[in-house]
């Protein structure tokens, strides 16, 4: 079966879906360590991501602007950048700054490797300090486009190219998707741990963006996340394993960098998911499968049977990015229920392996529609998806980003053993509690009955 | 939006440091700037105004990370939580598509939600590329008979200051002064109260806040004919001209709205608060001394007695608990000293504030309210906030949701002020509802807790 992609059919976008590219470089970026994001534009991309960030994570978040104004628009804005960027360098001290453009950028012309060169002929006093540049224009792609390009301009800036496969022989290098939650890469490492292998998560936000209270009361750059020094050495790892499809051009760079061979997985939500996962691990590890793993994928396939009564043949509407879409198509079809309405915001390559018979690019209108259309009895989506679900009257799985009304949605994990049992025990009790199964009272037209 | 226009934006009459370097219109400085720009601005004034399809033309970052993300509330309609956007792509910006796609929008907004009115938000990609927004609006009027307004504040033009007075310029140039008000509704008229028109510039109605102030108005007599722009209705916006008095409500960004109602139409105007007793209470004052109807004083004066009376009961156990705690206010403009004269009515000393976004006349009522020796806090980075804190003693800090997790990482308790939070603190009702959060997060046992090192590291020791 092969998936119908519907391109967008409407002038206007209502109430979208999309983020946009230079909020998922963004993201990428907090995964790195002591890293500032900085965004080559005017100062509302910035002010609107942040908040944004903000209101999912409940964190305080490093991002700064260029500042384009009115002159800078219109006469070149590349001073910009480099006062920018000796700015952050020297007041943040950040050891890097992950340089995005924006639609203004791009649409003026904006040449920011030329102006990171100028840069570092003007200012060599940074030579010990990383920018890593991408261009992330808003009106091409998404959320999960602009944080594989940033992930892959980190990979071509920072790491060297190198024929040292598997000098560190308990390494391996994770290449995790925009998909992942802190919770979720949280997850991701312990499972990778548990085979006496040392993870390199890039970009890693469980170590950034797990939401933790620190000794320092301010710093004005990202604390944990991926360190610079590990990005370097990640040509010595034994392998390297790729969460997302659309992380394979990011892999495809790696290996043609490095040649540390790769393990590609779509997900790893469902059984059958992370069984793949894991037997990849025992094979890379040379170790077997740990007994807790046994245990947890037993209790997988408890709560699989106990849940499947609520959450079979339900009629589900899903709203995401490409990569997460996927995932949650693949585990609703994997407990025996339906999806009927499928939206992503953009193109993923994720989206050709739906086994669904379309899947529209559109907005949470477009959502809202064909749910009602096709009578879907459980939405899954991001917060915004809560003004729908209201209208409609139906449960709301709340699931990707942003997560705004929810506390500590970054931290729910739907990955492994115990992060696919976790969000079916969710969505059984979402149904158990709108489940509408009492029989309404009827009254015979003949009864005798006198009250 | 030519350049000459802007200039004449910037240049406000109305406003106190009009003449000296304007905090509010300064060069932002790259890598070290914070707020937001001239759209984001644009938007916040007037989207609060219900039966409306705002519609962002931009490509998607303007929209997609801002949408349905404020406090404010409506009685009624919620188009206004619609999230709108022309969702530009490459094509359309390189083909010059843009003009068509949003003339194509405001078609499918108009068939599909029937709204009162559209407005349309420039934003930075399409003013570069140079798109037409008001040609396309005035031709979607004529094609669809439905109004459609032009709010060309893109990004790059200014600061969020600018983009509040560019919507303000929208509503007097296109939409204020278009329809007579209603006659007073059957049955509402009350024997020996005259009613008198007025409205309130700059009031969002956050968490609803205002509700807990109208039914005053609704008492003494006062018909707002609209606030501009807290659960407002375009047609209401239409009627704002024949106010008899003008509120401009905790914001000085929207006054080039209140003078220029005065230039053309002669409406008197105040500035005013609603955060606190004394600025209730002065706002009513305020409204009667415009007015000028003797009895409407006489019966405000009433309404004050009993209501701060009122107050004062309701208030005076939360006293007790505030009395003497130490507070640091950072919010931009006005808000800094209209709170600070809530927080006193409460018992709290406030013991430095922000000025960054304030005025002269601002920072002028702020000396006058907390003595000549203030602390006045220009920069707001996170860093200067927190060593405020410690260095003064705060035991709390107010300000914007951005910041709140600067202080709940640094272990400061933190109370939420902006846009963004959940409950209203206007009139005097709301006075218990701040003190309350205040208490609430003080006065909670998690603080000791947090700063208690680990059991196993004081045996250690």
């Amino acid at each position: 079966m092969s998936v119908t992609v519907l391109k967008r059919n409407k002038a206007l976008t209502v109430n979208p879906l999309k983020t946009s590219q230079p909020v998922g470089a963004t993201l990428a970026f907090l995964g790195l360590s002591r890293a500032m994001p900085l965004m080559h534009g005017s100062q509302g991309c910035t002010a609107f991501a942040k908040v944004m960030f903000v209101r999912h994570f409940r964190e305080p978040i490093p991002l700064q602007t260029t500042a384009m104004d009115q002159v800078s628009t219109v006469m070149g804005a590349d001073d910009n950048v480099v006062e920018a960027l000796k700015t952050v360098f020297s007041k943040n001290k950040p050891q890097l700054i992950g340089l995005m453009t924006t639609g203004l950028a791009e649409t003026q012309g904006a040449d920011i490797r030329r102006a990171v060169k100028q840069f570092r002929e003007l200012h060599p006093e940074f030579d010990d300090r990383c920018v890593v540049p991408v261009e992330t224009p808003d009106y091409v792609g998404g959320f999960e486009s602009g944080f594989a390009l940033a992930v892959k301009s980190m990979v071509e800036t920072i790491v060297p190219e190198s024929n040292r496969v598997g000098l560190r022989q308990r390494q391996v290098n994770v290449l995790a998707g925009a998909h992942l939650t802190p919770g979720d890469v949280e997850t991701l490492k312990e499972m990778i741990e548990a085979f006496d292998l040392r993870p390199v998560v890039l970009p890693d936000i469980a170590d950034s963006l797990d939401g933790h209270l620190t000794q320092d009361d301010f710093t004005p750059h990202t604390v944990g996340g991926t360190p610079l020094s590990d990005i370097q050495l990640m040509g010595e790892s034994i392998a390297t394993l790729v969460i997302g499809r659309a992380l394979h051009g990011v892999a495809d760079a790696l290996n043609a960098r490095t040649g540390v061979p790769d393990y590609r997985f779509d997900h790893l939500l469902g059984i059958d998911a992370v069984d793949n996962f894991v037997t990849a691990l025992s094979l890379i590890a040379e170790r077997p499968v740990p007994e807790r793993l046994r245990r947890r994928r037993a209790q997988l396939q408890d709560a699989m049977v106990d849940s499947h009564f609520m959450i079979g043949l339900r009629r589900c509407a899903v709203a995401a990015e490409p990569d997460q879409l996927l995932a949650l198509t693949e585990l609703l079809q994997g407990i025996g229920a339906e999806v009927v309405a499928a939206v992503a915001p953009s193109r993923g390559p994720a989206l050709e392996a739906l086994q669904l018979d379309e899947v529209k690019i559109g907005d949470l209108e477009d959502l809202e529609q064909a749910a009602c259309e096709r009578h879907a009895e459980l939405l899954l989506g991001n917060s915004h998806l809560g003004q729908s679900a209201k209208r409609l009257g139906l449960p709301l799985q709340r699931i990707g980003f942003p997560l705004y009304d929810l506390v500590g949605g970054y931290q729910r994990a739907a990955v492994g053993y115990r992060g696919t049992r976790q969000l079916l025990f969710d969505l059984a009790n979402l149904m158990l509690e709108h489940g509408e199964h009492e029989i309404a009272p009827y009254r015979s037209i003949y009864a005798q009955k006198r009250d | 939006m030519q350049p000459k226009e802007i200039a004449a934006l910037l240049d406000e009459p109305a406003c106190a440091h009009n003449t000296k370097s304007k905090s509010g219109c300064a060069r932002p400085k790259p890598g070290a700037s914070a707020g937001g720009c001239a759209f984001d601005g644009a938007q916040i004034a007037l989207l609060p105004i219900a039966d409306v399809a705002h519609i962002v033309h931009g490509p998607i970052a303007c929209a997609g990370s801002s949408w349905d993300n404020r406090g404010t509330r409506s009685t009624g309609p919620t188009l206004y939580r619609i999230g709108m956007t022309t969702d530009l792509t490459e094509q359309d910006v390189i083909m010059g598509r843009s003009e068509k796609r949003l003339f194509h929008s405001i078609k499918q907004a108009i068939d599909s939600y029937a709204p009162a009115a559209v407005f349309v938000y420039n934003t930075c990609v399409p003013a570069l590329v140079g798109d037409d927004v008001e040609a396309v609006c005035k031709a979607a009027v004529e094609k669809w008979g439905v109004p459609v307004v032009p709010v060309d504040g893109a990004g790059f033009y200014g600061t969020k200051n600018l983009g509040n007075r560019i919507a303000g310029e929208s509503m007097v140039k296109h939409v204020i002064g278009t329809r007579e008000p209603d006659p007073l509704p059957e049955g509402s008229e009350r024997p020996g109260i005259k009613v008198h028109d007025v409205n309130l510039i700059g009031e969002y109605n956050i968490a609803g806040e205002l509700w807990h102030v109208l039914p005053l108005l609704d008492e003494l007599g006062l018909r707002v004919l609209c606030t501009l722009s807290g659960d407002a209705r375009f047609r209401e916006v239409q009627t704002m001209h024949r106010a008899e008095a003008n509120m401009m409500v905790c914001s000085k960004a929207m006054v080039n709205v209140a003078r220029k109602l005065e230039q053309k139409y002669g409406t008197l105007w105040f500035e005013g608060s609603f955060y606190g007793v004394r600025d209730v209470s002065q706002a009513l004052r305020d409204f009667a001394r415009l007015i000028g109807d003797p009895d409407l004083s006489a019966r405000t004066e009433q309404v004050i007695a009993r209501e701060e009376a009122k107050a004062d009961a309701l208030l005076q156990p939360w006293r007790e608990r505030l009395d003497g705690r130490r507070a640091l206010l950072y919010t931009g403009g006005v808000k800094s000293w209209s709170i600070i004269s809530a927080l006193q009515d409460l018992g709290l000393k406030v013991v430095a504030t922000g000025t960054n976004k304030s005025t002269e006349e601002d920072k002028a009522r702020i000396r006058e309210l907390m003595g000549p020796e203030v602390k006045m806090l220009d920069e707001g980075s996170p860093r200067a906030l927190l060593d405020t804190v410690r260095d003064y003693q705060a035991d709390i800090l107010i300000a914007g949701g951005r910041n709140m997790y600067t202080a709940l990482k640094a272990r400061i308790p933190f109370l939420d002020i902006n846009q963004e939070r959940e409950f209203g603190y206007a009139g005097y009702a709301g006075m218990a509802e701040l003190a309350r959060q205040l208490a609430l997060t003080i006065e909670n046992p998690i603080w000791p807790a947090l700063r208690k090192p680990a059991p196993w590291e004081e045996v250690a020791s």
